[in-house]
């Protein structure tokens, strides 16, 4: 949950924008994210959702506009960088390591964030300390029978998952999902909203997520930003959002019945 | 090294099967048990070698090892790291130059040569390394390629150092190092010396392969970008790999300038950084063991073929083409994984 009587600001986005050409994907976005809020980002597609977050994780350099989180300004960053300030993310588009084993996948997480990929005297089958982190996080995520699966051949909402417990394992403090329930099945969105949830109660964590399914966004968000052609359409609680004329008109028009429900 | 490589595939037992590339095979313990008997039968046949086997195939089977070593650093780059070079052959050959000059000029022991070979290779890998590992795919194998024919270039035609197309020939190796007094003209004698240095330098590689080193490298040929987002330095580990493996090339090269006693520019040429490449693809990318498998069918089937016909690429080509459309996993990845599915 929010904690608002403090707000700590964790990261703040001035200005932002990235130009492709003659086209502007991002343009102009100011954001405040307070720490330890979960912040929705809905939007059309084309709305320049997975953009901003190339912006934010260094996939992408920003045209314009300053990043800065914790204070520090962290624009133009190569990701392995801003990964290691503690700004995670998942993408929309299952993005593990196909041929590995669950835990292998996490592994190699837990051995980047513990600067172990620098050791070359040791098996890395048998680094016990790493293997105890990777089966814990597994633990945590109920994807302990599948450790020893290859990423490969498991379910579509198992390797989401996967993704997350990647992300999660490099211990970051801002988490970045891409639509993480994205061809999922109504089960399995159901998991990852209540592991978001039980995530967002130990309060390590701060959240922006994209996503589609309105009934994820409004049973998570603390807040939801609106954008529209790559711009800030509204910012603002659940209910403001719900409220706003303009979302209704330009992007939420369909999904008016189940909000309102 | 076929029973240490199946001993540590045991520890992942109940691991499932697929075409994965490198990874580590489930394996029932009597598997395990009869890959250490192989590994065994391997390693007393190679010893025994000399002994048992017509004087040809003394040169044959040093052929093999130090082509499989080169073989083998090559797939610390291709096969585990997912980085297809073509200019291998320049780390190979400046270590044979290293150790022919060194050879020629002062007569060092063979230890301290092998030594001065793989510092010099790190040195050129880092440097050529540097400026590929900034580029992908293609442009990567391009680039190399480019710096290995500038390399050849080099020892071609600066005739004053290299001597040019001749090469440098003309020495002879009077000592081993470590006080040892080894008869290294002779061919046995120095194949078994080549065996021991081999055996050592896998070994090693094989370590560094399946390190907490090796565990990245393996997700960056599977996923570069995923490994940059978990907070990875993805070029500082690509240069790290091109680096470690131009070294263990160097050492390679540096064997191979004694036993052929010359080093001459074909050993810089880039139809030589084909030859790793082919004996990894004959052998199979996905296992440690595969390069050296790969060196040895090469080597033989050059040795047989040539005896016969004159055309050994013509035939090469065929059985490359029917390995690349049939048995992609080489020669070792398909045996194993056909024990594997009968088991």
């Amino acid at each position: 949950m929010m904690h608002t009587q403090e707000k700590d600001i964790i990261l703040q986005v001035s200005g932002i924008g990235k130009r492709f050409g003659g086209v502007a994907a991002v343009s102009n976005v100011d954001l405040d994210v307070y720490r330890h809020e979960t912040l929705a980002i809905i939007g059309p597609n084309g709305a320049g959702k997975t953009t901003f977050y190339n912006l934010l994780s260094g996939r992408m350099q920003p045209s314009s506009g300053r990043i800065v989180y914790e204070g520090r300004d962290i624009t133009g960053m190569p990701p392995h960088e801003i990964s290691r300030l503690g700004i995670s993310r998942s993408f929309q588009i299952n993005n593990i390591f196909e041929e590995m084993t669950v835990r292998e996948n996490v592994e190699v997480a837990v051995t980047a964030l513990r600067g172990e990929g620098r050791r070359w005297n040791n098996l890395a089958s048998r680094n016990r300390s790493v293997q105890a982190d990777a089966d814990e996080l597994l633990e945590r995520l109920s994807l302990s029978e599948l450790a020893h699966q290859r990423a490969g051949v498991i379910s579509y909402g198992d390797k989401r998952l996967v993704e997350i417990a990647v992300v999660l394992a490099t211990q970051p403090k801002l988490v970045l999902l891409d639509e993480p329930t994205a061809g999922m099945t109504p089960d399995e969105t159901q998991r990852v909203v209540n592991l978001v949830k039980s995530l967002r109660e130990s309060g390590d964590y701060t959240f922006l997520i994209t996503e589609h399914d309105m009934n994820v966004v409004f049973g998570l968000a603390d807040r939801i930003l609106v954008m529209h052609r790559g711009q800030k359409l509204v910012l603002g609680t659940p209910e403001e959002v719900r409220a706003h004329p303009e979302v209704r008109r330009a992007y939420l028009g369909t999904a008016d019945e189940e909000m309102t429900t | 090294m076929v029973s240490h490589e199946k001993t540590m595939n045991a520890n992942r037992a109940e691991q499932a099967t697929g075409s994965a590339q490198v990874r580590q095979a489930g394996a029932s313990p009597n598997m395990t048990r009869g890959a250490w008997v192989v590994g065994a039968l391997v390693l007393i046949l190679l010893v025994a070698l000399p002994w048992v086997a017509p004087y040809f195939y003394i040169f044959i089977a040093t052929e093999v090892l130090i082509l499989g070593l080169l073989a083998a650093s090559f797939n610390l780059i291709f096969g585990y790291t997912g980085m297809l070079s073509f200019g291998h052959a320049a780390f190979f050959g400046i270590g044979s130059y290293a150790v022919a000059m060194l050879l020629q000029a002062y007569q060092w022991p063979l230890l301290a040569c092998l030594l001065a070979a793989v510092v010099v290779a790190t040195v050129l890998a880092l440097v050529i390394g540097f400026f590929c590992v900034r580029l992908n795919e293609v442009y990567f194998a391009m680039l190399t390629l480019a710096f290995g024919m500038m390399v050849f270039s080099i020892a071609h035609q600066w005739r004053s150092v290299t001597n040019g197309s001749d090469g440098i020939a003309g020495f002879s190796v009077t000592s081993f190092g470590l006080g040892l007094d080894l008869q290294l003209g002779n061919p046995s004698v120095y194949y078994h010396v080549v065996l021991v240095i081999v055996l050592l330098a896998a070994a090693l590689l094989y370590l560094i392969c399946r390190s907490s080193f090796g565990l990245i490298l393996r997700a960056i040929r599977q996923n570069p970008e995923r490994v940059a987002f978990c907070g990875i330095n993805v070029r500082a580990y690509r240069l790290a790999s091109f680096t470690v493996a131009g070294a263990f090339a160097g050492l390679a090269g540096g064997l191979m300038a004694p036993f052929l006693r010359i080093a001459s520019p074909e050993l810089l040429h880039w139809s030589m950084s084909a030859e790793p490449v082919l004996m990894t693809i004959l052998g199979g990318s996905g296992y440690f063991l595969g390069p050296f498998v790969g060196a040895g069918m090469f080597v033989l089937l050059e040795a047989w073929i040539t005896s016969m016909t004159q055309a050994w690429m013509l035939v090469l080509g065929i059985i490359l083409a029917f390995m690349v459309m049939f048995f992609r996993r080489g020669l070792l990845g398909t045996v194993l994984d056909w024990i594997q599915e009968r088991k």
